[in-house]
């Protein structure tokens, strides 16, 4: 287990720079260079919402300046009245100070009232924006929420030309994507933070929530509603493409499972078939029809495994097969004994399902 | 005036009464200005303090011991909850670190949330209503002192009963909020969520019986003249409290029950496959959920008042624009659930009208901030302790509040919900709304409690290793919010960038523990060494600095009569007192609700220990029935031999009980004559 824990430490193979350096940088750089920001959005939802998050963030800012110091001056102001050494409480205060003081007492409210209808206002425009765009072309997506991990199933007519895949959901970029929200058993939250904000899966509901990404790239999301034992390893990825090439990928997710191309992988099938995986894993183009799992028709091409947890490498996979438990404890996948030489065969048939 | 002249009469005809009914030769009886000022006092402690020994702690209905306990227990739990915030720290400190694996981590950050919000937060604002509002109202005890204790018992066992699962490794691990289907029979299966709810129930009950007390101690058991519009602005705070507590607690006493019933019996309150629905959990818990936040804001309102007119030396800016603005979050605190619940799909037009409300709120906390600081500005502010606490909570708690406005926004909330943004925003305004001026309160107080000052120089240390302390902390977790990073996970993967702000925030972790470790040594210190405090150390305007440091259990030799808002500020040398009352009785003066004319005289029980075996009764109830149903008929039947015992007459207190209604026949007779003039 410490192993395999040192190894994810070791390889760095996420894009971004966590090692560069020390970046205590609240709100005063710009954020490109993590992995996902609210403030650097890919689509006009996230930009939005940026938008109106930049407005608050400004002009709090200025209150809170302002209000910070309305309290030193209060305290630390000089005073030459008359009892200033004395303790003697002052009871009946001077009455035009009093009035005075009103006066400024009600701008401040006043002040408040209208920069919060300002707030109001352009919080009530920012969410019409986002949830009329109610578009006949998006692309609808229906994700369903497991205890950890996402499957994803692209709508099509005929439902025959339906694409399964799982923590992975590829997009077109340019194009409203409509995701329809759901979850058979507790409830999730799917969140990519550079494309819009999040929205529950909760059993017997179905939520939507749309995106569009505006530039090519690759967007980490993960379940923000504490979900249980493995919350924190539900991560996923959008993948934000070209159209023509989200369309190629949409015409090779659509095709069975490519047969074995040698010994060991066809060995490796049998294993797989005969095995435990065909309860629960289903491969197009055999009989494994198991629903309980991630679709694996198209297994390597994907480039993660376990929900984003791990990167889709040989080693990862036989780890994961052999006990997915050390790597990630409480997920729902048993360990499965196998033979090293059955392993080695299943890993071969698993790597040829591109 | 009107009303001085009305009591010294009162008090007048009283000791005429005492005349006539001593001519009368009736039964013996003492009542105050029978006997030397001395040997009164002596017989007053006779009759008010807790009996001798062990039996005496058990058996107290003090409100004083019970306060104190109350407050000591919840600073506890603080410390308990204080200690597993650490353990979660540490853990997050670095991407992928194994110090703690999920199920342990889980548990963790679900017993911090539910220990800080019922076993720490709304207790010690109970507690401090409890030890403090009967002082600073003028009068004897709180109302309903038995139940007062019982409050006590049934919370100190709920805690225990909670820590001990926790203890034995089966403690909640669903998170303090409890979502189904999460929580339900399916997905959490064994005890742990029961053990939650439960708990859940022991503290309400308990909060309840607190709300009740002191809404019925405000209202009924205030000294003459401390007519409604004249109440400290802590009282207020306090009687809001304590009525939230009553509208609120039942809502999630309901979804706790429900929960129970969904796991015990099977029912299908949340079960979508069967028609429920797992909203229904979101609603009821958030409906209480909620206005929780203000009923732990609030109290710490009515000590930011106290304090800032104390330190300022003058009566506080604006008395009726905080008590309205306290009483309108009161409602509208009732007002923004929804603003949990924005991600669950609910219709756009309904959402608005709950982003209004939840920056509506915004108004009535900006008046208040508005109000303190034009106290401050023209008062003349004296830099102790309490009081630079309360300058701490107008930075912290502002910038929470701010963040908060963001959130209020459907769009802004949407991204920001669920992440360590709101884990940042809440604790600004939980840590800077309440727990700082609770320090402040602390400092404040400690003298009255004790009798001696805390050190100042201790004090100022200790201020600023929390507020350095708590800025490292949380600050940083605005970013990582806005970094995508959700709340209650027990890790993140390398290579997000999450790694040094989190770094950052568990050192400012370690400060804030130093700061608290400095309070802990500064109250051991104190307690024996600490400058001798005087009856009013501060030169405060309430009541209860009018009385000795500490109290004597029967509080005032005489029950003070008020003459204004800041009762001892404006006092006058030949200020009346009440007297006639008493003294071999419990005897207290209850005045109307209004206006605090004298009414009645009650006398209130004698110590028992009938609400110790009360909750004696009802904890292996609650704690059974996460096993069986079984355990709620056998339950009822030791609780219902519990109340007997409650209610059975004894007779040091019958002895006042008949007396009582033979005077209630007097002053009514009284009554008739004075209308009849």
């Amino acid at each position: 287990m410490k192993n395999e824990k040192c190894k994810i430490k070791n390889e760095k193979w996420k894009t971004s720079a966590s090692s560069s350096g020390f970046h205590f940088s609240f709100f005063i750089f710009n954020f490109a260079f993590l992995q996902q920001s609210v403030l650097d959005p890919a689509g006009p939802q996230a930009a939005r919402i940026g938008r109106l998050w930049w407005l608050m963030f400004y002009v709090e800012a200025g209150v809170f300046v302002l209000v910070g110091a309305a309290v030193l001056v209060a305290v630390f102001r000089k005073r030459k009245e008359r009892k200033k050494s004395s303790d003697e409480p002052d009871t009946s205060p001077e009455p035009k100070r009093e009035r005075r003081m009103t006066r400024v007492v009600t701008g401040g409210i006043i002040a408040t009232v209208l920069i919060l209808f300002v707030f109001l206002a352009g919080s009530f425009y920012t969410g019409r924006a986002l949830y009329s765009t109610d578009d006949e072309r998006a692309l609808s997506i229906k994700v369903t929420g497991h205890q950890w991990w996402w499957d994803v199933e692209y709508d099509a007519v005929p439902a025959s030309d339906t694409v399964r895949t799982a923590n992975e959901i590829h997009v077109p970029v340019g194009r409203l994507v409509k995701l329809r929200l759901t979850s058979t058993d507790v409830i999730h939250s799917l969140w990519v933070p550079n494309l819009n904000g999040k929205k529950d899966l909760i059993p017997g509901h179905e939520i939507v929530l749309t995106f569009q990404a505006d530039r090519e790239g690759e967007f980490r999301g993960q379940c923000a509603e504490y979900c249980g034992y493995q919350h924190a390893h539900m991560g996923f990825k959008v993948v934000a493409e070209a159209p023509e090439k989200f369309y190629e990928w949409m015409n090779q997710q659509r095709a069975p499972a490519p047969e074995p191309a040698n010994e060991a992988e066809a060995r490796g099938r049998e294993v797989f078939l005969k095995g435990p995986c065909v309860m629960c894993h289903s491969v197009r183009g055999t009989n494994a029809a198991g629903r309980v799992g991630p679709e694996l028709t198209h297994l390597k091409s994907r480039t993660t495994i376990a929900a984003a947890t791990l990167p889709n490498t040989r080693g990862h996979l036989a780890g994961w097969v052999t006990n997915s438990q050390e790597i990630k404890p409480g997920n729902n996948m048993p360990p499965v004994p196998l033979e090293p030489g059955e392993l080695q065969a299943l890993v071969a048939y698993l790597e040829s399902l591109k | 005036m009107k009303t001085e002249t009305e009591t010294l009469a009162v008090v007048e005809e009283e000791e005429e009464e005492v005349a006539a009914e001593q001519e009368e030769g009736e039964e013996e009886e003492v009542r105050e200005g029978d006997l030397p000022e001395e040997e009164e006092r002596r017989l007053l402690e006779k009759t008010w303090g807790d009996d001798p020994g062990f039996w005496g702690w058990l058996t107290s209905t003090n409100h004083k011991s019970i306060g104190r306990r109350f407050i000591i227990t919840a600073f506890v739990f603080f410390l308990l909850g204080g200690v597993l915030a650490v353990l979660m720290r540490v853990q997050l400190a670095r991407p992928e670190n194994t110090f703690l694996g999920p199920d342990i981590y889980n548990q963790i950050f679900t017993m911090h949330g539910t220990t800080m919000m019922f076993l720490f937060a709304i207790p010690v604002m109970g507690a401090f209503a409890t030890y403090l509002v009967p002082l600073m109202i003028g009068t004897r005890n709180i109302a309903f002192p038995r139940l007062a204790a019982f409050s006590y018992w049934i919370y100190l066992f709920g805690g225990i009963t909670l820590y001990a699962f926790f203890i034995m490794n089966i403690g909640p691990d669903q998170g303090w909020f409890s979502y189904v289907p999460l929580a339900g029979p399916e997905f959490s299966p064994g005890k742990r969520v029961d053990i939650w709810s439960q708990l859940i129930n022991f503290t309400e009950i308990s909060a309840l019986a607190t709300a009740v007390e002191v809404i019925t101690t405000v209202f009924r058991l205030r000294a003459p003249g401390l007519s409604l519009h004249r109440i400290p602005i802590f009282v207020w705070a306090m009687l809001i409290m304590s009525f939230m507590v009553v509208f609120a607690m039942p809502a999630v006493m309901t979804s706790s029950l429900f929960l129970t019933l969904d796991r015990l019996v099977g029912t299908h309150f949340y079960n979508a496959a069967e028609g429920g629905d797992p909203l229904l959990w979101q609603h009821l818990f958030w409906f209480f959920g909620h206005p929780e936040v203000y009923i732990i804001f609030i109290p710490a309102l009515g000590y930011v008042s106290s304090i800032v007119q104390t330190f300022s030396r003058r009566k506080v800016f604006g008395y009726t624009a905080l008590v309205l603005s306290m009483i309108a979050t009161g409602f509208i605190g009732f007002g923004l659930w929804v603003h949990h619940m924005f991600a669950t799909g609910l219709p756009q037009l309904g959402s608005s009208f709950f982003t209004a409300a939840s920056m509506m709120i915004a108004i009535p906390s900006g008046t208040q901030i508005f109000c303190w600081i034009a106290t401050l500005w023209s008062g003349r502010p004296r830099f102790k302790t309490p009081l630079v606490f309360v300058i701490g909570f107008f930075f912290i708690f502002v910038a929470g509040g701010l963040t908060g406005v963001m959130q209020a926004s459907v769009p802004v909330d949407l991204q920001l919900h669920d992440t360590f943004f709101v884990v940042a925003h809440f604790h600004y305004v939980l840590i800077g709304g309440a727990v700082f001026p609770l320090f402040g309160a602390f400092y404040y107080w400690f003298p009255k409690f004790t009798g001696r000052m805390l050190s100042e120089g201790l004090g100022k240390l200790n201020f600023w290793l929390l507020f350095v302390g708590f800025n490292l902390t949380f600050f940083p977790m605005h970013q990582l919010g806005l970094n995508g990073m959700p709340r209650r996970v027990y890790t993140y993967p390398p290579g997000t960038g999450w790694g040094n702000l989190n770094l950052v925030a568990t050192i400012g972790g370690v400060v804030m523990t130093l700061g608290v470790l400095t309070f802990i040594a500064n109250v051991l210190i104190s307690r024996r060494r600490g400058r001798v405090a005087g009856d009013n150390p501060w030169g405060a305007d309430t009541l209860e600095w009018s009385t000795s440091s500490p109290p004597p259990s029967y509080n005032f030799q005489r029950l003070p009569v008020v003459q204004g808002r800041e009762p001892l500020w404006v006092r006058t040398e030949d200020a009346p007192v009440v007297e006639g009352l008493r003294v071999d009785c419990r005897e207290v003066l209850v005045t109307r609700t209004l206006d605090a004319e004298p009414d009645n005289i009650m006398a209130l029980p004698s110590p028992s220990i009938w609400p110790l075996m009360l909750a004696l009764a009802v904890t292996p109830t609650f704690i059974g029935s996460i096993f069986t149903p079984w355990a709620l008929p056998a339950g009822m039947l030791l609780a219902g031999g519990a109340l007997i015992g409650w209610g059975w007459p004894k007779p040091r207190d019958e002895r006042c009980e008949r007396k009582r209604v033979e005077e209630m026949t007097d002053e009514e007779r009284r009554k008739e004559a004075a209308r009849a003039q």
